[in-house]
């Protein structure tokens, strides 16, 4: 009865359609057939080989599981220092006074950087000779600390998600801020009221009345920290011995070094449901937990 | 506790003010004298690391491209998600949460899922090293967000005004053009500046499409550089501050826009 009034809007929609059918949801789906074949991208055949693909990785893949391990070690890192650092500075900056909002500005500033630029930045910053680390642990007599910050496999890692976290803190403390100014005074006075002491009154109500922004900044921290590809690519390429590499990357070198196409789509389909189930997964644990408050 | 919180807050600071003035620091700076001097004051505040970049790279083609692609995407983006916005809003039944559901699905595919399919469609129809195929496949890839920020407020618009708008007899073009347009210019803003940042700092497609200097944008540039001039600091900061410099110009001026526009597309995307 609506449809001559809907046939209209559907004029409105038509070409934003057209082209995200074209240029997104198409392509998507051709990701998933593509993972069924050993099509190496070049030659205009290639076999339908059903599901080698997938049993090749998910059996005798080794890369491919550091990767996904080095995604999970880059993700925790960024997820527990960007949502803490950024819960901690937002709680200082809470109100509006001159500073904080300067503070909160310059805080946010590197969130318009481009990963390129970042990534250049802290490769400046790790650099083992001339770098500004190592400069001012000398400078502070901490010379025992000095380190091959982006060329030592077993920090590596760390130090890019270190850079990750300085990139994106500030944006994830505007998320805090907003929420932390919704709560109302009057909480706090009974709090008072009753002798709560300030672990209490975090407890009690900042954090319940805080769950919702908590909800968003930890989800969107995890899915961007897994999603990470630039930062990596433009400082390590995933090395040294891929101890960098994680599933974006070791996707973008099968497809684009190896030139392995079916293999590479077959690693990110994976890499999609793995996305997905964290996605569901983080949702549901941070709906119970608000629940029991 | 109080001066605990005024050093961790000082360090952070520290942390962010004192690696930009570095880098603005280099750009002045011979190699040599970086190898001497990291982190003081240039000797002499020469700007040949900004003539070289210049002459011996097509700074201003990179520059140009990258304004190009921006400009078109976001502009492009902006008009088709709110045509779409503002449809599926208006959609009675099912139709429009099915539509709305299809676009905003997409936010959760990674970019590395349909690249591959995207740079076999992209060189088929002919459009690697053209900033035409980059601007169709950035709008395409960010339409998703765009239609979620969009669509969110203009569901927050009362209903009755487009019932007393249908009573007047408006047609939906005008609904649009004349309600859902004007009140929705805050999270357009919102929205532009969130495409703004993400546009035109894009790394992953011009790396996919474009191999010709003539269409490379600054960020693909810069990562030539990086290949270049290995270490020469001082020549990959000027690149970086040039490239940076709309950006943190804008920032400057618009700060408070800069901060509810990506907010928005985080909190949404």
């Amino acid at each position: 009865m609506h449809f001559k009034k809907n046939k209209v809007l559907f004029l409105f929609l038509l070409p934003g359609l057209i082209l995200y059918s074209i240029f997104f949801i198409v392509p998507s789906l051709n990701a998933i057939i593509y993972s069924f074949t050993d099509w190496d991208g070049l030659s205009p055949d290639f076999n339908v080989v059903g599901f080698e693909n997938y049993i090749q990785i998910i059996t005798n893949d080794s890369i491919f599981f550091k990767a996904f391990t080095n995604n999970l070690k880059f993700m925790l890192f960024v997820l527990i220092f960007q949502t803490g650092f950024s819960l901690l500075f937002a709680m200082f900056l809470i109100k509006n006074t001159r500073t904080n909002v300067f503070l909160r500005a310059l805080y946010f500033f590197p969130t318009i950087l481009s990963s390129v630029s970042v990534a250049f930045i802290w490769t400046f910053i790790y650099d083992p000779n001339i770098g500004i680390l190592n400069t001012v642990l000398s400078s502070l007599n901490l010379e025992f600390l000095q380190q091959s910050w982006l060329g030592d496999q077993n920090i590596a890692i760390y130090s890019v998600a270190v850079t990750q976290v300085w990139f994106h803190t500030g944006q994830m403390l505007i998320i805090f801020v907003a929420g932390l100014q919704a709560i109302p005074e009057d909480l706090y006075e009974v709090a008072d009221i009753e002798g709560a002491n300030r672990w209490q009154r975090f407890r009690h109500v900042t954090w319940p009345m805080i769950a919702p922004s908590a909800t968003i900044v930890m989800a969107y921290t995890t899915i961007q920290s897994f999603k990470a590809f630039d930062l990596i690519f433009a400082m390590t390429r995933g090395g040294p011995n891929y101890s960098t590499e994680i599933l974006a990357t070791l996707i973008y070198s099968t497809a684009f070094r190896s030139f392995e196409f079916g293999y590479a789509s077959a690693q990110s389909v994976i890499f999609m449901i793995v996305i997905a189930i964290i996605t569901v997964a983080q949702f549901r644990i941070l709906r119970a937990s608000r629940v029991q408050e | 506790m109080k001066i605990i919180r005024y050093i961790l807050l000082a360090l952070f600071a520290a942390a962010i003010i004192v690696p930009m003035l570095v880098v603005i620091f280099t750009t002045f700076k011979s190699t040599a004298e970086v190898f001497s001097n990291i982190m003081g004051l240039p000797s002499s505040w020469s700007i040949e690391n900004y003539v070289s970049i210049f002459v011996e790279q097509p700074m201003a083609k990179y520059f140009m491209n990258s304004v190009i692609v921006t400009l078109f995407s976001v502009s492009i983006t902006l008009i088709l998600a709110s045509f779409i916005a503002y449809s599926v809003t208006r959609m009675f039944g099912w139709i429009g949460v099915v539509i709305f559901s299809l676009f905003t699905i997409g936010m959760m595919v990674p970019a590395q899922v349909n690249m591959i399919p995207l740079y076999q469609l992209v060189f088929d129809l002919g459009l690697t090293n053209s900033l035409l195929g980059l601007i169709l496949v950035n709008t395409a890839v960010t339409l998703p967000v765009a239609v979620f920020i969009l669509s969110g407020f203009m569901k927050s618009l009362p209903k009755s005004l487009f019932e007393a708008a249908t009573i007047d007899g408006a047609n939906e073009w005008k609904m649009y053009y004349k309600i859902a347009l004007p009140l929705s210019v805050p999270s357009l803003a919102a929205t532009a500046i969130f495409l703004f940042v993400m546009h035109w700092n894009d790394l992953l497609y011009p790396l996919l499409f474009i191999t010709n200097n003539d269409y490379k944008t600054l960020p693909l540039a810069l990562l030539e550089f990086q290949g270049e001039y290995a270490t020469n600091y001082p020549l990959l900061f000027t690149g970086v501050l040039i490239a940076s410099a709309p950006m943190i110009i804008a920032y400057i001026f618009l700060q408070r826009y800069f901060i509810a526009g990506i907010t928005a597309g985080s909190v949404k995307g």
